[in-house]
C-alpha cells in the first residue's frame, strides 16, 4: 500500500485524444483521463458514481463537463460533484503536464 | 452580520417556504436546512407516478443541487436533527454537527402510520412515503407476485395501481365498507370501485387486519374474522403521523403536530413549524396547497413584512389514477340543514353531487367528468351566494348543453378563477407572467408562478391559458418544447435554422444558435448530430463523439461496463459455417454468455472493451447494430420455402430489406419483420414496418410496436411485387427520418402525423420516387463500422484500448 502521494507518468500528451476518455489502470486504480477542448486534461476514478457504478471512459464530454455513459449523470471533471439529475461524487486527481508528458498524482 | 435560518426536513413545505422567503429578501439570512433523506427536495406527489412507471426518480427533482448552491444555502442530506436546545439556540445532528441559529424552522413532515399488529415488523412490509419506499416496492415487484395494500383511501389506491402497472397481483384492504370514504358518497365511491376492478384491482372491504403471517418475510394477512389471504408484499397506507417527536423531546409543545398560531410560531420564540407536522387551528393537513400557504405567511414573517393572518384551508381531493376522474371537496353527507343537487349518468359513468347549506356550496363531488371543478370551487371557498342561480346553470356554466370548447372554457373563466389548486394560482396572474415576461410553454409558466409544479393535474388547463392568451402565436410554440435545457429552440427550428444558415457541424449549430451550454448535452448533441446528418443527407460526416456510448462505440454497453457483440444476420438466416465461426470466438475469448436475441440473431455479452476489435476481426462479420437508432434486425418466418402454409417468400424479402436498408440512421431503432401468410409467426403486427403475405401480393403494415407502449400496426397498402415493398419502405422510412424528432418511434410518430396523411404522402408516386433518391444518397455515405475498427489504429487507439501503468 501507498503511503505517501507519487506523481506518476501516465501518457503521452499528445496521444491523448479529445472527445472521448482514456481509461488506465494505474497500479491497480482504475482512471479515466479526459483531454477537453481547451486542451486541459482532467482524471477521474474510472468508476460512475450512480450506486450501480459503471465506467466512465466512453462518456459523452462537453466542456468540463462529462455525461455518464450508463446513467446518463452530468458530472464535473472539476470536482468529480454529480450535477444532474441525482447526488454523488467521483474521485479526482490532480493532473500536470511537464514537457508532454502527463502525470497524476495519486 | 446575516442571521442564521435552520431549518430541519427538507421536504416539499419547508423548500417552498424557503423559495417564498428568497424571493421576499435574497440576502436575509444565511440559510442551513437538513434533511433525514438522501436527496435534494424532490416532487413527493409525484411517487405515485414513479411507481406507476410514468416518470423516474431523476424526473421528479424540484430543486437540484444547483439550486442550493446557487442561493448558497447549506444543505446535510441523510443527516438528522436530534436535539434543539432552546436556551442555547443551537441544534445538534445525529452526526454530531452543533449549529447555532437565530430562526429555526420544524419542517419535519410525517410518516407512514403502520398498523401495531403482530408481524408488522416482517421483511415486505413498506409504508408509501419516500423514494426509498417506492424502490423498495419497484425491487419486491420484480421477485413476487402478490402484494396486498391496506387502506382504501388515495395514498392506498395510488399505490395499488402502481403496483398493478409492475406486474403484481393486488389485493386492496379497507376496513370500511367503502373506499376513500371521507371524500366520495355511496354512489360515487361504488363507481370508483367498479372502474377499479375493471382495472385489475382485487377488493376486500370490512376487513380488518389482525396479523401478518409469515417467518422473516411476509406471506400473508390474517383477518379479525379469521380469514386469510396469501401476499408476499404488503403496503401499509392506513394514514400518516406528523413527525413531532423531536419538538415534543424538547419542549416545544405538540398535541397531534406542533402547535403554531396563525403566524406559524410556536410557543417557543424564534421556533416555527410549517407542513404536516404543524398543527394550526387543531388541523393538521395532509395537502400541499394549504402547506404552501402556511409556507407564504411564515416566510413574510421571517422577512419581517406585513401578511395576512393564516387562517386555514378547505382542501380540494384529486386522485391520480388515470381512467378515475373525480373531485372531491368539502361536506359530503347530507344532513337536516343541507340540500344538494345531483346528477348521475349511469350511461356515460358521470356523477355530480353539490351539498348546499345556506344557500352557499358547501361540498362538492365530481365523478367522471371534472372539467367544472375549478369553478365550484371557488365558489365554496368565495362562499358565493347561488340564490339567483338554478341547478342547471351551476352545473354546466360552460352552455346550455356542455358544450364550449377548451378555449371557449377558459375564455369563461373569471381572472380570479383558481387554476392550480396545489398551488393556489388564479388564472389572472397565469395571464399576466405569459404577458408580462414573454411566456410560451407550460414548463416557463411554472417556473415563473409555481402552477403546474405539484400535482400536474392542472397542466393541461396552464396550455389552455397559453393558447388563448398567445392566439395564434402558440400554435407554432407549443409544440415548442425546447429539445433541450442548453436552448429554447424546438426540433423544429433547429432543423429550419440548419438548413436556412446552412451549418455542417454539431459544434457550429450550437454556436451559431447561442447555446447556453458552450458543448451542448448528452440529449442535444446526439439529435443534433442526426438532424445534420438528415438534412445533409449528400455526404455528411458524422461526428462519433457527440453519440451515446452504445454507437459511439459500436457496441452495446452492459451495466458492469463491458460489451455485447451481435453480428448481422440477415433475415435471422444463418450457416453452419458462421455458426462454427461465432462458437470459436466466444471460446476463445471466454464470453460469459451466448444468447439468442428476440430479433433471431445470436449475442455474446460480457466482453472486454479492450476484446471487441480482435473479435470483429475474428468473426469477419458485418455488425449487427444491436445497439442502434437504425434499422435493427428483420424478423421473419420460414415462409413458403417450408411452411405449409406460406405463399410467399418471407426470407427472401426480408434479407433483401435488411441488406439494403442495414446502418441507416434513423430517429430511434427501427425494427422490420416479414411473415409469408396470415398467421404471422414473424410477429409484423407488432413491427415499425411489417409485412404479410396474402395470396398474390403483400400487405404492408405500419407504425407498430411491441416495446413498453404496445401498439399493434396499421395497414398501408397491399402490393404485388418484392420490388414495390422495397420502395414503399424506401419512401415510409426517409419520411420518417425527415419529419420525426430524434428519439421519437414510428409509433407515435405515426399517431401524431396520422394514418391517412401518411398513405396520402407514400400514395403520391412522384414524392416516393423523391424520397427514395435522397434515402439512396444517405444510403451510400456508411461504412460498416467494424471493419473500419479493424483497419484503422487511430480508431483502436481512440476508442478501444486501456493503458496500464505500473511503478513500484
Ligand atoms: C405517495 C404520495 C402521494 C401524494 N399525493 C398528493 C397529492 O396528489 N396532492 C397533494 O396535495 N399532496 C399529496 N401528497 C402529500 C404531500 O406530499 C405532502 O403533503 C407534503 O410532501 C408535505 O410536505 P412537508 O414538507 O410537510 O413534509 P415532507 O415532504 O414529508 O418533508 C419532510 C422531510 O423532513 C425530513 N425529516 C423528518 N425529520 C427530520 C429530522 N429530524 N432531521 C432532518 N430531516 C427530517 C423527512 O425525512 C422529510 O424528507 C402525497 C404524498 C405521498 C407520500
Ligand atoms: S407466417 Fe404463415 S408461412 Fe410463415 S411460418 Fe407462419 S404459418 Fe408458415
Ligand atoms: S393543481 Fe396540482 S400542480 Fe396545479
Amino acid at each position: 500500500m501507498q503511503m505517501t502521494k507519487v506523481r506518476i507518468n501516465v501518457a503521452d500528451y499528445h496521444s491523448l485524444p479529445v472527445g472521448t476518455g482514456q481509461a488506465v489502470t494505474v497500479n491497480g486504480e482504475n482512471i479515466v483521463l479526459f483531454k477537453i477542448t481547451n486542451g486541459d486534461v482532467k482524471a477521474v476514478e474510472n468508476r460512475s458514481p450512480h450506486r450501480k457504478g459503471g465506467t466512465l471512459a466512453d462518456a459523452l464530454v462537453s466542456g468540463n463537463f462529462i455525461y455518464c455513459p450508463v446513467y446518463d449523470l452530468k458530472i464535473s471533471l472539476d470536482d468529480g460533484k454529480v450535477q444532474a439529475p441525482d447526488t454523488g461524487e467521483v474521485k479526482t486527481y490532480h493532473v500536470e503536464v511537464i514537457e508532454n508528458e502527463v502525470y497524476i498524482t495519486i | 452580520m446575516k442571521k442564521k435560518l435552520v431549518m430541519i426536513g427538507n421536504g416539499m413545505a419547508g423548500v417552498r417556504t424557503i423559495e417564498e422567503l428568497l424571493k421576499l429578501q435574497p440576502d436575509g439570512y444565511d440559510i442551513t436546512i437538513f434533511g433525514n433523506e438522501p436527496h435534494p427536495n424532490y416532487n413527493r406527489i409525484m411517487l405515485s407516478t414513479v411507481l406507476q412507471g410514468d416518470k423516474s426518480i431523476e424526473d421528479i427533482i424540484m430543486n437540484d443541487w444547483d439550486w442550493y448552491k446557487g442561493n448558497s444555502i447549506q444543505l446535510y442530506t441523510g443527516e438528522a436533527v436530534v436535539g434543539i436546545d432552546k436556551q442555547k439556540k443551537q441544534v445538534i445532528s445525529d452526526q454530531g454537527r452543533l449549529l447555532d441559529y437565530d430562526e429555526l424552522i420544524i419542517a419535519t413532515g410525517s410518516s407512514s402510520f403502520i398498523l401495531p399488529v403482530p408481524g408488522s415488523d416482517k421483511k415486505g412490509v413498506v409504508g408509501f412515503r419516500d423514494i426509498h419506499d417506492c424502490e423498495m416496492m419497484i425491487k419486491d415487484s420484480k421477485k413476487y407476485k402478490k402484494a396486498a395494500v391496506i387502506g382504501g383511501g388515495l395514498l392506498g389506491l395510488e399505490a395499488a395501481r402502481g403496483l398493478l402497472n409492475l406486474g403484481m397481483e393486488v389485493d386492496v384492504v379497507h376496513l370500511m365498507p367503502h373506499l376513500m370514504e371521507r371524500q366520495l358518497d355511496e354512489t360515487a365511491s361504488g363507481m370508483l370501485r367498479k372502474e377499479l376492478e375493471n382495472q385489475g384491482m382485487n377488493f376486500l372491504l370490512e376487513k380488518q387486519t389482525a396479523e401478518i403471517l409469515g417467518e422473516e418475510r411476509v406471506t400473508g394477512l390474517r383477518f379479525s374474522d379469521g380469514s386469510e389471504i396469501q401476499a408476499d408484499l404488503i403496503v401499509m397506507a392506513v394514514g400518516i403521523r406528523p413527525n413531532v417527536q423531536l419538538a415534543k423531546d424538547n419542549g416545544i409543545y405538540v398535541n397531534r403536530g406542533v402547535v403554531v398560531n396563525d403566524y406559524m410560531e410556536t410557543d417557543v420564540p424564534n421556533i416555527y413549524a410549517v407542513g404536516e407536522c404543524a398543527e394550526h387551528r387543531e388541523i393538521v393537513y395532509g395537502l400541499v396547497a394549504p402547506l404552501y400557504e402556511q409556507g407564504k405567511v411564515l416566510a413574510a414573517n421571517l422577512a419581517g413584512i406585513p401578511t395576512n393572518p393564516y387562517e386555514g384551508t378547505i382542501c380540494g381531493t384529486q386522485l391520480k389514477v388515470s381512467g378515475c376522474d373525480l373531485f372531491s371537496a368539502g361536506e359530503i353527507g347530507d344532513d337536516e340543514g343541507t340540500k344538494s343537487i345531483k346528477v348521475h349518468n349511469e350511461f356515460d359513468g358521470i356523477y355530480k353531487k353539490i351539498v348546499i347549506r345556506d344557500n352557499m356550496i358547501a361540498g362538492i363531488v365530481l365523478y367522471g367528468d371534472t372539467k367544472d371543478s375549478n369553478r365550484l370551487f371557488r365558489m365554496l371557498t368565495k362562499r358565493e351566494d347561488i340564490s339567483g342561480m338554478t341547478s342547471v346553470s351551476i352545473l354546466e356554466a360552460s352552455g346550455c348543453c356542455g358544450g364550449g370548447g377548451e378555449a371557449g372554457d377558459v375564455k369563461a373563466m373569471a381572472d380570479d378563477e383558481l387554476v392550480c389548486g396545489c398551488n393556489g394560482v388564479t388564472k389572472g396572474t397565469i395571464v399576466e407572467a405569459i404577458r408580462t415576461n414573454e411566456l410560451t410553454t407550460v414548463d416557463e409558466v411554472g417556473g415563473c408562478t409555481n402552477a403546474g409544479r405539484s400535482c400536474g393535474r392542472c397542466k393541461s388547463l396552464i396550455s389552455d391559458i397559453l393558447a388563448f392568451t398567445l392566439g395564434d402565436q402558440y400554435d407554432t410554440s407549443a409544440k415548442k418544447a425546447g429539445i433541450c435545457g442548453c436552448t429554447t429552440l424546438s426540433k423544429d427550428e433547429v432543423v429550419a435554422e440548419i438548413r436556412a444558415k446552412g451549418l455542417t457541424n454539431v459544434r457550429e449549430v450550437m454556436n451559431v444558435l447561442g447555446w447556453s451550454q458552450e458543448e451542448g448535452c448528452s440529449k442535444c448533441r446526439p439529435a443534433i448530430n442526426y438532424y445534420l446528418g438528415m438534412v445533409h443527407y449528400d455526404g455528411y460526416k458524422d461526428e462519433r463523439d457527440s453519440r451515446l456510448v452504445n454507437e459511439k462505440m459500436h457496441a452495446n454497453i452492459q451495466k458492469d461496463g463491458t460489451y455485447s457483440v451481435v453480428p448481422r444476420m440477415y433475415g435471422g438466416v444463418t450457416t453452419a459455417a458462421d455458426l462454427k465461426k461465432i462458437a470459436e470466438v466466444a471460446e476463445k475469448y471466454n464470453v460469459p454468455l451466448v444468447k439468442l436475441t428476440g430479433g433471431q440473431r445470436i449475442g455474446l455479452f460480457g466482453v472486454n472493451k479492450d476484446d471487441l476489435p480482435a473479435m470483429w476481426e475474428d468473426l469477419g462479420m458485418p455488425s449487427g447494430y444491436a445497439y442502434g437508432k437504425t434499422l435493427r434486425t428483420v424478423k421473419t418466418c420460414v415462409g413458403e420455402k417450408f411452411c405449409r402454409f406460406g405463399t410467399q417468400d418471407s426470407m427472401g424479402l426480408g434479407i433483401q430489406l435488411e441488406k439494403k436498408f442495414e446502418r441507416l440512421d434513423t430517429p430511434h431503432k427501427v425494427k422490420m419483420g416479414v411473415s409469408a401468410c396470415p398467421r404471422n409467426c414473424a410477429e409484423s403486427g407488432i413491427k415499425d414496418i411489417g409485412f404479410v403475405g396474402v395470396d398474390g401480393g403483400w400487405e404492408i403494415y405500419i407504425g407498430g410496436n411491441g416495446g413498453t407502449d404496445l401498439r399493434a400496426a396499421d395497414l398501408l397498402d397491399t402490393v404485388k411485387t418484392k420490388e414495390e415493398a422495397l420502395e414503399i419502405t424506401g419512401a415510409y422510412l426517409q419520411y420518417y427520418r425527415e419529419t420525426a424528432a430524434y428519439l421519437e418511434r414510428t409509433a407515435p410518430w405515426s399517431e401524431r402525423m396520422g394514418l391517412e396523411h401518411v398513405k396520402e404522402v407514400l400514395a403520391d408516386e412522384n414524392m416516393r420516387k423523391q424520397l427514395n433518391e435522397r434515402l439512396d444518397k444517405t444510403l451510400e455515405r456508411y461504412n460498416e463500422p467494424w471493419q473500419e475498427a479493424i483497419q484503422d489504429n487511430g480508431i483502436k487507439e481512440k476508442y478501444y484500448q486501456i493503458r496500464s501503468v505500473t511503478v513500484e
